[in-house]
């Protein structure tokens, strides 16, 4: 007998979970590089900032649990989740805010459940969750799009409002600082105002906000990607973009006074991301077929109930967590009919 | 042209078969030693009928069925009883069994054989008892008693007799030659199945990367125009197209439900080498004491199929295949996907050895399996829309009942999950590690059961014990009385 007893299959594929992780790295770059388009470096340097923690903190917690480092540390799913919580944050948001969140993503929402593959949540949305409910100010106050601001933000001048806190001279806290489409559709309908008269206001273009259409249209293109590739399936991302949109519709239908329109839902916020990138993670998300279609559509719905009815403007990370959540019910209520089984 | 269904998932394998279909079927070399298992078919082990020292002829019974999930076993070669005795034996697990040893004489010499001049004078009934005494058994792997699915029990008519000719492990053709060379055979051997079980039609299925064997079977069919509703499907190729269940779902669109068999939805499959075997066995009385085995993998230099007699040691046909290696290491018995580790060389052929696969291309190695991380491949590939991926989880957990309520059973162990999986986790090996686990609780619990009843029953025994004594003793008493009172009276 060998040294390992190998048992059958003897042949295997060339599918691996570190493909899946770099394939899932390089889709997030087009919507990347519209981000630092529009709303300039700041991105970047959240993306480095965050790489670099995550990875520090993965390989500390392997050392702690005793798990060998190098396989684990070059699977990629420490830098997938750096990845998402860097695209997800405010451009300018100061080092410490990147580095909890990171830090409480690697350390409790994945290494504290059992590390890769045991995580019941999404480790990148609970710590943008933690984020959100700690640091409301830092995690509201996103960028004007560079064509609208008064001033660009260089790189230098990103770094050193990153890591100092400090404006450099040339900018004003204006031109650093601005209200989402989404935060703005929300406060404005409050005030009474109908959606066509706030999509008159300059930072809004055909559908959603100018730029952040662009940005949702590049994850989309990266999900198509990735379901071409097959690193996903279509299921949760069709039924994410579908539930949304058939609520936003019918809501939309019944009151176009207090409601914004449907392709304004999809291209605002977090829409494409959370659809392609967020919620299609595997480990915490549903299994079976069924099951992804189910979560999808909660995920679409939830985020709609949130923006228009609850008190956040975006509602991605929420209805992510909540979902979660009922994946053990939904994947146990979901599993297909096996061969010969009664139909 | 019949419309075909399909099965969900299963993959397309690089199939690697024209490294053996490039030489004609060889006759093995005559082996000085043939080691033969009392069990190389499914159900009881045979009872050895000669001693040793005994001269055999060549196709003289050595061993008789015992119980009626069992048949007869005989020698292959003329030669000399050496040893009945415990030998190792190709098994997944290692083991060894009662196992009867032939010196082989070099003579060849056969026993006087009886043939049957034309099948159709026999009925069903004797038709089946000459096919189990020739000791035929399922020849594409699982070893099942032929000639008990050659009766339906009269509550069954037979719709379809199907003829698996698919053959989709990769490597493996030892059923795609014996259609190349020997098709007339193959349908008489359907002509007397048919006989047997009343079939009203009969479907020969072969998978479409086959051109050669379907062209010599349609040949072979038009010359015969004896065989009535008779037809040659040709199947997709894609694995697990040859596993029982999923050629009947592909030919008839139909499951046969969970816990019922075939016959239940009126279909007998039977492999096509096990018709040959079954027309020669009735037609020119020969028992089955040989097999088409295929040499074949990295390693073999003259790859190809051999016709090896029953009990013939790998190490020859390694030897006459010109191996470079005969490291166990690199040995499979079977193919790559349900194959499984050859522990020597030594070890003998049996009925139901198809393929010696000596080096794998790409094969893995030492696998370093990565937590799941549920990305859901195995359940797409499944054939038969399990969740590998609940299952592992609750199996890694120890959670039987769960794994349970996630149709374990159902699981054919064919390995398209293990294929499949990112992570490189030997799921195949988990599942059949939990069915173990649950039947060997269940055993315990029968036997616990047993013990309880037992102890039950020794009680009630033991009280009843007493119970009779006392009232002996009462009796007695009572009798003595009397006595005393009468001696006293008197």
């Amino acid at each position: 007998m060998g040294l390992f007893k190998l048992t059958p299959p003897f042949l295997s594929g060339t599918n691996r979970v570190t493909d899946h992780m770099v394939q899932l790295s390089l889709a997030l770059f087009p919507a990347i590089i519209a981000l630092v388009y529009y709303f300039g470096p700041g991105v970047l340097i959240n993306i480095i900032l965050a790489t670099g923690v995550a990875l520090a903190s993965e390989a500390l917690m392997l050392n702690l649990r005793q798990r060998p480092i190098k396989p684990y540390l070059s699977d990629g799913s420490a830098l997938v989740t750096a990845l998402l919580i860097a695209v997800s944050l405010p451009p300018l948001s100061p080092w410490w805010l990147t580095t909890v969140g990171t830090l409480f993503a690697i350390i409790f929402a994945k290494h504290l459940y059992g590390g890769l593959g045991y995580n019941p949540f999404n480790p990148a949305m609970v710590a943008y969750v933690l984020l959100l409910i700690s640091f409301p100010v830092e995690m509201t106050s996103w960028l004007p799009i560079t064509s609208l601001a008064e001033s660009q933000v260089t790189f230098s001048s990103a770094l050193q409002i990153i890591f100092t806190e400090q404006l450099p001279q040339q900018l004003s806290y204006d031109a650093i600082s601005a209200a989402t489409p989404l935060d703005m559709m929300k406060t404005q309908i409050g005030l009474l105002q109908t959606p066509s008269e706030i999509m008159e206001n300059p930072v809004f273009s055909r559908f959603s906000g100018e730029g952040w259409q662009w940005v949702n249209f590049w994850f989309a293109i990266g999900g198509i990607f990735l379901i071409y590739r097959k690193i996903i399936s279509w299921h949760i991302p069709v039924a994410v973009i579908v539930s949304l949109a058939t609520i936003a519709f019918i809501t939309w239908l019944i009151s176009p006074e207090t409601t914004a329109s449907p392709l304004f839902h999809l291209f605002s916020g977090a829409t494409m991301i959370g659809a392609f990138f967020i919620a299609t993670d595997p480990v915490s998300g549903a299994t079976t077929i069924k099951g992804r279609l189910i979560f999808g559509a909660g995920i679409g719905l939830l985020t709609y109930v949130i923006r228009v009815w609850g008190g956040y403007p975006d509602g991605i990370a929420f209805a992510v967590i909540l979902m979660n959540m009922l994946v053990p019910l939904i994947d146990y209520y979901t599993q297909p009919r096996v061969y010969g089984a009664n139909k | 042209m019949r419309q075909l269904g399909s099965f969900p998932g299963g993959l397309i394998l690089d199939g690697q078969k024209n490294r053996s279909t490039q030489l004609a079927i060889r006759q093995a070399p005559l082996s000085k030693t043939l080691i033969l298992p009392l069990q190389q078919h499914i159900g009881e082990a045979s009872i050895p009928t000669v001693v040793i020292g005994e001269r055999v002829l060549k196709g003289q019974m050595i061993a008789r069925a015992s119980g009626h999930v069992s048949v007869n076993l005989h020698a292959p070669s003329s030669g000399y009883i050496t040893a009945i005795n415990n030998q190792n034996i190709p098994h997944p697990s290692e083991l060894s069994a009662l196992s009867i040893s032939i010196e082989t004489d070099g003579k060849d010499q056969w026993a006087p054989l009886i043939k049957t001049e034309n099948y159709r004078t026999l009925s069903a009934h004797d038709l089946r008892q000459h096919i189990r005494y020739a000791g035929i058994v399922g020849l594409g792997g699982a070893g099942f008693p032929s000639f008990i699915k050659l009766n339906p029990g009269i509550h069954h008519f037979v719709d379809t007799l199907i003829l698996n000719g698919v053959e989709c492990e990769p490597y493996i053709t030892c059923d795609d030659m014996i259609m190349r060379e020997r098709a007339e055979g193959i349908l008489d051997g359907i002509a007397i199945m048919r006989h047997a079980i009343k079939a009203k039609s009969c479907i020969i299925a072969i998978e479409d990367n086959k051109p050669e064997a379907i062209t010599a079977m349609q040949s072979a069919l038009a010359k015969h125009s004896d065989h009535i509703n008779t037809e040659i499907v040709i199947v997709p190729t894609r694995y697990p197209a040859g596993s029982e269940k999923q050629l009947i779902q592909v030919i008839t669109k139909l499951q046969v439900p969970i816990n019922k068999l075939p016959i239940d939805i009126g279909i007998v499959m039977h492999n096509v080498g096990t018709a040959y075997a079954i027309g020669r066995a009735i037609n020119h009385g020969e028992p089955l004491i040989s097999r088409i085995v295929t040499i074949t993998g990295e390693n073999i230099h003259k790859a190809g199929n051999l016709e090896v007699l029953l009990g013939s040691p790998i190490r020859d046909l390694l030897n006459f295949c010109e191996a470079t290696t005969q490291d166990p290491n690199q040995l499979l018995l079977g193919g790559p996907m349900m194959g499984y580790h050859l522990t020597s060389s030594d070890l003998p052929i049996t009925k139901t050895s198809n393929c010696i696969l000596a080096g794998v291309e790409k094969a893995v190695k030492e696998p370093t399996p990565m937590p799941c991380i549920r990305c859901g491949e195995c359940a797409v590939a499944c054939p038969v829309s399990l969740l590998p991926q609940q299952i592992y989880w609750h199996a890694r957990a120890k959670e039987l009942d769960k794994t349970r309520e996630y149709n374990l059973f159902d699981c054919i162990e064919c390995g398209c999950c293990s294929y499949v999986c990112p992570s490189e986790i030997p799921l195949v090996q988990y599942f059949r590690f939990a069915k173990t686990e649950i039947m060997n609780q269940e055993d315990e619990k029968k036997k616990s059961n047993v013990a309880r009843v037992r102890h039950e029953n020794r009680q009630t025994r033991q009280e009843t014990e007493k119970r009779e004594k006392d009232l002996r003793q009462q009796r007695r008493k009572a009798a003595l009385a009397s006595e005393n009172n009468d001696k006293e009276t008197s």
